[in-house]
């Protein structure tokens, strides 16, 4: 396996330890194993948000839109409307997905756009230094929170389930194995998919020891059945001790909003077009 | 000059657009130009809405005051537009609601009797005021046929009741030359648009622009056009930038509110040098302020929307062709130099209906980007002497193509690095000094009037109609910006020259032009302003530009 020439000059500036990097190299394996099945890499792009997470389309050698805080998913949806060939991927974190553009996180599910967004949810701010993000616990003691936040957690993979997602899973930065998997699955599946990767920040919440108490991986769950999908998105709230399943909880065939887009584009003769308008507005 | 105005109205709902749209159409086929001033409030039902239709047999592109047939489906417009008539001014009203002088048709009968729904009240006055104004009964017919999109038939049968209870009274004579088309400002712009390659609209609904996304959305099937209309202005723009990354030339349009939201979007597009075309349609604000009237209050932010410095195109189209042309400019400068570029607009220009002269459409063609054609490694960014970086899309094999809104080097990798910054941000705004001189092959500035009088009147965007046709009764010179960043100085004083006294004519509180012209030393004596709301009639400008030149 060659990865080599997937990467960039670009230096790299994650803390030793980050879950960004398992992250990254899950993603240029995936890469690197499309492009030995026969997918021309030129059809991926790469679209990230701002955050520590972000700077991941600066490490590999692909297409990149390196967009802004909260925007990855209206830009990735250009993108694939422009071309509905495209692979497009959004790279977001958690307060960039779903702090500031979770309305658009909701309507991509609700159109099930062909995307997959990979969401670093490390449940902290890295970049802006350790503030507290939609997905930290109850009385997270952050910068901006020291006394302790006062709201509960969001779910967002139960918010992603009833906005219509049609692929619903969980990583973990650790065990890149199972991480390949699920990206290799995710990118595979027609329509939204999302994976929520808890991705620890080492510096501002080291979460290593408790995911790996917690962590385990789904085995027969039929991730067809919506209500026993629901119960295992349900089972750990971001909040509570509890078991956190790592792997699909959902999957689901629908009809794509990318897809009739094909049609549009074709060469038409405008000029005549016009005339013909214009003559009609007399 | 021969010149004509019909004003109707009635409640909002009773199809006060379509009745004043058809009346339009019939005028045009007698070879009159015409220009529609639409008035309503923002609700749906109930309310008052009118429509000025005025008829002249130049091009105008403004209503005056008086008008010569009041047609009234509501008490309101008999109430509310006395001042209007003239001594001879003909009135037909809904006797079955309306209290007035002059002739009325029991309409709400009329329509019952012929088997009609209520909405179809404006065909049977439509219907009498060809009568009294003398156009056959076949024009008619053939109008109604064109342009009534459901249940033509029964209209014609209705509008004929009207027709034959009506005497003729007016003998308006047809002018002998051939009609023009009938086009909105907003559809002239999409025309623009269209013939200059876009591929994509986006847009969220916000008058006065919707009308952009109405009419491309009506004809996406049949140009292959994308319009896609998603959940904020925010998606609205960062969607456009996608499909910019992808080659596909794409625009958006809203008004203020909306484009606030844009913002983000716009710095992104001025750092990743991402083409977009944004047509802002204004209306007064602040905030939500007064969704369906007009002002011209948002220049400065436009002319300053976005964090950082980056370059941009802002045109103010004063009419419907000067907003076909330069829509479709704007779309092609924004590709020559990947900047975003800015079709302003305000609500009566968005709005109003103009005969339409097609040489606009065809005056205009795609221009192609500066593409890339070289074997070796891309730089999306790289450092060119005019700034603009040849252009390659995905997919393409063998190329990494690399947009980014941070800072960023030749490849479009992330960079702090104090040359690099340096050069990059230099690179970027240098595209302005070869725009500015691209520009000069426009003409970006036009005058109008007597070119020897000492007196100027300075405008921007849709005052144009008016301060022309007053300049030109009061022989005075009219100059028009119609790009506004690059601020065109060169042709602009050029223009001013022999002026002695400078008066800006806007719609709005501050005088945003003529601030813009002091900044540059370019001296204004007199501001007339108007910011009710309201375009300013040609009668009221006159009287206005009287007293300021005493
Ligand atoms: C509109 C906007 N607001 C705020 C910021 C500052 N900012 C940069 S990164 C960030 C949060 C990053 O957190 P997250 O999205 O969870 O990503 P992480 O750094 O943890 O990977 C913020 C608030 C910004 N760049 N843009
Ligand atoms: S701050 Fe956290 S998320 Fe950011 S690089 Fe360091 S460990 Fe990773």
């Amino acid at each position: 396996m060659s990865q080599n020439d997937l990467g960039t000059y670009a230096v790299n500036t994650w803390c030793p330890g980050c879950g960004n990097f398992a992250i990254l190299n899950a993603v240029k394996a995936i890469l690197d194993e499309l492009r030995n099945e026969g997918f021309p890499l030129e059809k991926v792009v790469l679209v990230s948000g701002i955050g520590c997470h972000a700077k991941i389309v600066d490490y590999i050698n692909v297409n990149s839109f390196y967009s802004i805080h909260g925007r990855v998913v209206p830009v990735a949806i250009g993108i694939k409307l422009a071309n509905p060939d495209l692979k497009v991927i959004g790279f977001a974190g958690d307060g960039d997905a779903y702090g500031e553009g979770l309305e658009h996180l909701i309507f991509a599910a609700k159109r099930n756009i062909d995307i997959t967004m990979i969401i670093h949810n490390n449940r902290v701010y890295g970049l802006t230094t350790g503030q507290y993000t939609p997905t930290s616990p109850l009385g997270f003691r952050g910068r901006s929170t020291p006394f302790g936040t006062r709201e509960l957690p969001i779910n967002p993979l139960e918010l992603m389930l009833s906005s219509g997602a049609t692929f619903l899973a969980r990583g973990y930065s650790h065990g890149i194995e199972l991480l390949k998997g699920i990206f290799k699955e995710a990118l595979a599946h027609k329509g939204f998919s999302l994976v929520d990767v808890l991705q620890v920040c080492v510096t501002f919440y080291n979460m290593y020891q408790y995911y790996t108490r917690h962590a385990y991986e789904l085995k027969d769950h039929d991730p067809r059945n919506y209500d026993g999908a629901l119960q295992k998105i349900r089972e750990w709230d971001y909040n509570k001790e509890a078991p956190i399943a790592l792997g699909t909880f959902y999957k689901k065939e629908a009809a794509t909003f990318e897809e009739p887009f094909r049609d549009y584009g074709a060469q038409v003769d405008r000029g005549s077009k016009i005339r013909q308008l214009l003559e009609k507005n007399i | 000059m021969a010149d004509f105005s019909v004003l109707i109205g009635g409640k909002a709902g009773e199809g006060i657009n379509q009745a004043a749209s058809l009346i339009a159409h019939l005028l045009n086929r007698l070879g009159w130009r015409i220009y529609v001033y639409l008035d309503y409030p923002s609700l749906i039902r109930g309310g008052h809405n009118f429509a000025i239709i005025r008829a002249s047999e130049k091009k105008i592109a403004v209503h005056r005051d008086k008008i010569d047939v009041l047609l009234a489906l509501n008490q309101d417009t008999v109430d509310l537009h006395k001042h209007r008539l003239k001594d001879n001014s003909l009135i037909v009203y809904d006797s079955d609601t309306v209290k007035s002088k002059g002739s009325g048709l029991p309409l709400e009968k009329m329509i019952k009797e012929e088997g009609g729904s209520a909405i179809m009240r404006n065909s049977c006055i439509i219907g009498a005021f060809c009568r009294a104004a003398g156009i056959k009964q076949d024009i008619l017919e053939e109008v109604f046929k064109k342009h009534i999109p459901r249940e033509a038939d029964l209209n014609i049968k209705i509008a004929l009741r009207g027709y034959n209870e009506t005497e003729e009274s007016l003998a308006l004579p047809a002018i002998s030359q051939a009609p023009f088309s009938l086009f909105t400002g907003n559809e002239a712009i999409g025309l623009g648009l269209i013939k200059a390659g876009l591929k994509s609209y986006i847009a969220y609904p916000m008058t006065p622009s919707s009308g952009v996304l109405h009419f491309l959305a009506g004809l996406s099937k049949e140009f292959s056009l994308k319009v896609v209309h998603p959940e904020s202005e925010i998606s609205v723009i960062l969607m456009a930038l996608g499909f910019a990354y992808c080659g596909e030339k794409a625009a958006v349009g809203t008004s203020g509110g909306g484009f606030c939201l844009m913002n983000e979007g716009l710095s992104l597009a001025g750092m990743a040098e991402l083409p977009v075309v944004i047509v802002m349609g204004q209306r007064p604000g602040p905030s939500t302020g007064v969704p369906t009237y007009t002002a011209q209050a948002d220049l400065n932010f436009v002319l300053n929307a976005g964090h950082g410095e980056f370059v941009r195109l802002v045109t103010a189209p004063g009419d419907a062709e000067e907003a076909c042309y330069w829509s479709a400019v704007a779309l092609n400068i924004a590709w020559k130099y990947q900047i975003p570029c800015f079709v302003l607009t305000d609500k009566t220009l968005n709005e109003a209906t103009f005969s339409f002269e097609a040489s606009a459409v065809d005056s205009v063609k795609e221009e192609p980007p500066l593409l890339w054609d070289k074997d070796g490694d891309y730089k999306r960014y790289l450092n060119t002497e005019t700034g603009v970086s040849p252009l390659a899309f995905v997919p393409r094999k063998g190329a990494v193509i690399k947009a980014s809104s941070y800072e960023h080097d030749d490849y479009g990798i992330t960079t702090e690095d104090p040359a690099t910054i340096t050069s990059s941000y230099d690179k970027r705004l240098r595209k302005e000094k070869y725009l500015a001189q691209d520009l000069e092959k426009y003409r970006a500035v036009k005058a109008y009037g007597n070119p020897s009088a000492e007196c100027a009147v300075v405008c921007w965007g849709s005052n144009k109609g008016v301060c022309v046709e007053a300049a030109e009764k009061l022989g005075l010179k009219v100059i028009q910006p119609l790009v506004l960043s690059p601020f065109p100085l060169k042709q602009f004083s050029e223009a001013l020259k022999g002026a002695k006294k400078v008066i800006c004519v806007e719609n709005n509180a501050t005088g945003m032009l003529a601030g813009l012209m002091s900044a540059r030393g370019l001296k204004v004596d007199k501001m007339i302003l108007k910011y009710d709301g309201r375009p300013f009639s040609l009668d009221e400008l006159e009287s206005r530009l009287g007293e300021a030149m005493r």
